[in-house]
């Protein structure tokens, strides 16, 4: 199978174990039953840091509003998200009329699939990874891809008015912001020449955040965005539109949409910690524990974020991924590319040279594109004029 | 390598009745999910043959993009409600669509899959030879870049005339759509 089990990969240790006692007319058992523990291992494993998470947050989140959170349910309200999950399973799963079942079915399942899918190429620590594809973080985009289509399919199935409008409004916003996250990640790719994960992790002498702080700061945007969490949540906003495109989900497959959700931000500090703060590598304490604590770190970057800034308009956000990100994502891989053509090679001062012009650039162009942009993005929009084609006021037309 | 082969007749059976599916079914929706369907297991299929760069790019480009692109149309045509109603082009598609099939099978036919030259493999002798076992593994262990090679030094000009070609298609859409507002 070429470079998908690569030597010391948790995968390939299980699977030769499986065929060693297995005979040899049933290698493909030995790969399917490899490939099933493994799987299992890392799907439980992601959904139980993500439930703890959600707890971590929602608690946090009180703090931050000046409330205490969930508290009621085991010591300090640890269990919640068990109780939780119970009363989810057991509610009736409604299904309304009109709806299109086979679509309505599979949406939340393709929306929940890539938010785990992802975990398959992150190294969670020194040698522990389910495969190092040599394409890795392509894959990782790639698979985020599908649930834009995954939102779609959910607000369309569902035919109802408010879905649709939450889901056209996920598959603009998604869309847009996919251009300013690929983008930040090649500034990445440029200085490591590789597009394995392991191999990015390997390629850091000093942590990218360093050497990379625009493409840090975008692709943290970026993905905020991308997880439609609060600045950028327009697409489920309730104040306008009910809940967006899981406005007509009940019971488990809500509680799969929600799931997706809160894992998303799991996945998307893991990509972080990988690719900007050197993913499991740190002194003293073990690798999966390093890995850990940036993944936490980063989290907690993404809740502050969430319970510090209101909701966004729809013009402000389109207009912040394409006025703000864009141009800045292009700026950062121009610059990359100078240096990564001037010094081929660079020696450690080099790479602390490299890491102060970067920390110039990225300064020195958010303060003017945010001097550029940002009153044309704060100001409202003029009124558009109540006229229909040839002046005629609206009302008067026929 | 019974893993392999079951792998390939599993992607190439789905591959098939989706494929059949996207012609055959009247909700236009329906069609265009199928369609995403047959891109995501064509990438199946991309992944057995070791291509992976291939395979991610067409998830990437094709299930993650086009599809949307398509679903947006259909989300933008009236009465989709109604169903894909049959209409008079029937057998010129299919004629063309034959023609289309031919062209394939000949190219796959024609194609010597045993060559490797220097473009591929850097160090081989510029005309084409026989593919070593060495040669194939050092391409296939890690395509892009290989591809990437291809794609910016050896085919650089049609490579950056298809982006302008891009750009030129998205710039024209805007000036269609800009039109009614002066």
């Amino acid at each position: 199978m070429g470079p998908v089990t690569q030597a010391n990969s948790f995968y390939r240790n299980l699977y030769g174990w499986f065929d060693s006692w297995l005979p040899d007319s049933l290698d493909w058992l030995a790969y399917l039953l490899a490939a099933l523990v493994v799987v299992f291992a890392v799907a439980n494993l992601v959904l139980v840091i993500t439930i703890l998470f959600t707890w971590v947050e929602r608690r946090l989140l009180g703090r931050f509003q000046a409330r205490l959170g969930p508290n009621r349910w085991g010591p300090w309200g640890v269990l919640q998200p068990i109780a939780d999950a119970i009363k989810l399973l057991s509610k009736e799963d409604i299904r309304p009329e009109g709806v299109d079942r086979w679509v309505f079915n599979i949406a939340p399942v393709l929306l929940f699939v890539p938010a785990v899918l992802v975990f398959a190429v992150i190294p969670l620590g020194k040698n522990t990874y389910v495969a190092n594809l040599n394409i890795g973080i392509l894959f990782i985009i790639a698979v985020s891809a599908v649930s834009t289509l995954a939102i779609f399919m959910a607000g369309w199935a569902s035919g109802n008015r408010y879905s649709l409008f939450g889901a056209a409004r996920g598959v603009a916003q998604l869309i847009s912001y996919e251009v300013p996250m690929v983008l930040s990640v090649v500034g990445v790719i440029l200085l490591a020449g590789s597009l394995s994960l392991v191999d990015l992790v390997e390629a850091q002498d000093i942590p990218f955040l360093l050497l990379q702080p625009l493409g840090f700061i975008i692709f943290f945007l970026a993905s905020s965005a991308e997880m439609n969490r609060t600045p950028f949540d327009l697409v489920e906003a309730e104040s306008e539109i009910v809940a967006g495109y899981l406005t007509e989900y009940s019971g488990m497959k809500f509680g799969l949409f929600q799931l997706a959700e809160f894992a998303a931000p799991f996945g998307a500090s893991a990509i972080m910690a990988t690719l900007f703060l050197k993913g499991w590598e740190g002194p003293v304490l073990p690798s999966h524990l390093w890995f850990f604590l940036k993944v936490c770190l980063l989290w907690f970057l993404f809740l502050w974020l969430r319970a510090t800034l209101p909701r966004l308009r729809v013009d402000q956000i389109m207009g912040f991924a394409w006025k703000l990100l864009f141009p800045l994502g292009v700026l950062n891989i121009f610059v990359t590319a100078a240096e990564v053509l001037a010094w081929p090679d660079p020696s450690t001062a080099q790479l602390w040279t490299m890491a102060g012009i970067n920390w110039g650039v990225a300064i020195g162009s958010l303060v003017v594109a945010s001097r550029l942009a940002g009153n044309k993005l704060t100001s409202r929009p003029p009124l558009a004029p109540m006229h229909g084609k040839g002046g005629r006021p609206l009302g008067e037309r026929g | 390598m019974l893993s392999l082969d079951m792998a390939f007749w599993t992607m190439a059976v789905v591959t098939v009745v989706s494929a059949a599916a996207v012609v055959l079914l009247k909700d236009v929706f329906r069609a265009a999910l199928c369609l995403v369907l047959t891109f995501m297991v064509v990438a199946g299929l991309f992944v057995l043959l070791s291509a992976e760069f291939l395979a991610v790019v067409q998830v990437l480009i094709y299930a993650g993009a086009i599809s949307i692109l398509i679903i947006f149309a259909i989300m933008l045509t009236r009465d989709v409600h109604q169903g894909n109603p049959s209409n008079r082009f029937r057998y010129p598609a299919l004629v063309l669509a034959a023609l289309l099939l031919a062209a394939i099978v000949l190219v796959v036919i024609k194609t010597d899959w045993n060559q490797l030259d220097s473009r591929v493999l850097p160090g081989a002798p510029t005309e084409a030879v026989g593919a070593t076992e060495t040669g194939v593994k050092n391409v296939f262990s890690n395509t892009t870049p290989v591809i990437a090679r291809l794609l910016l030094r050896d085919f650089v000009l049609p490579f950056e005339v298809a982006s302008v070609l891009l750009l030129a298609a998205i710039l024209g859409a805007l000036a269609l759509v800009r039109e009614g507002e002066g």
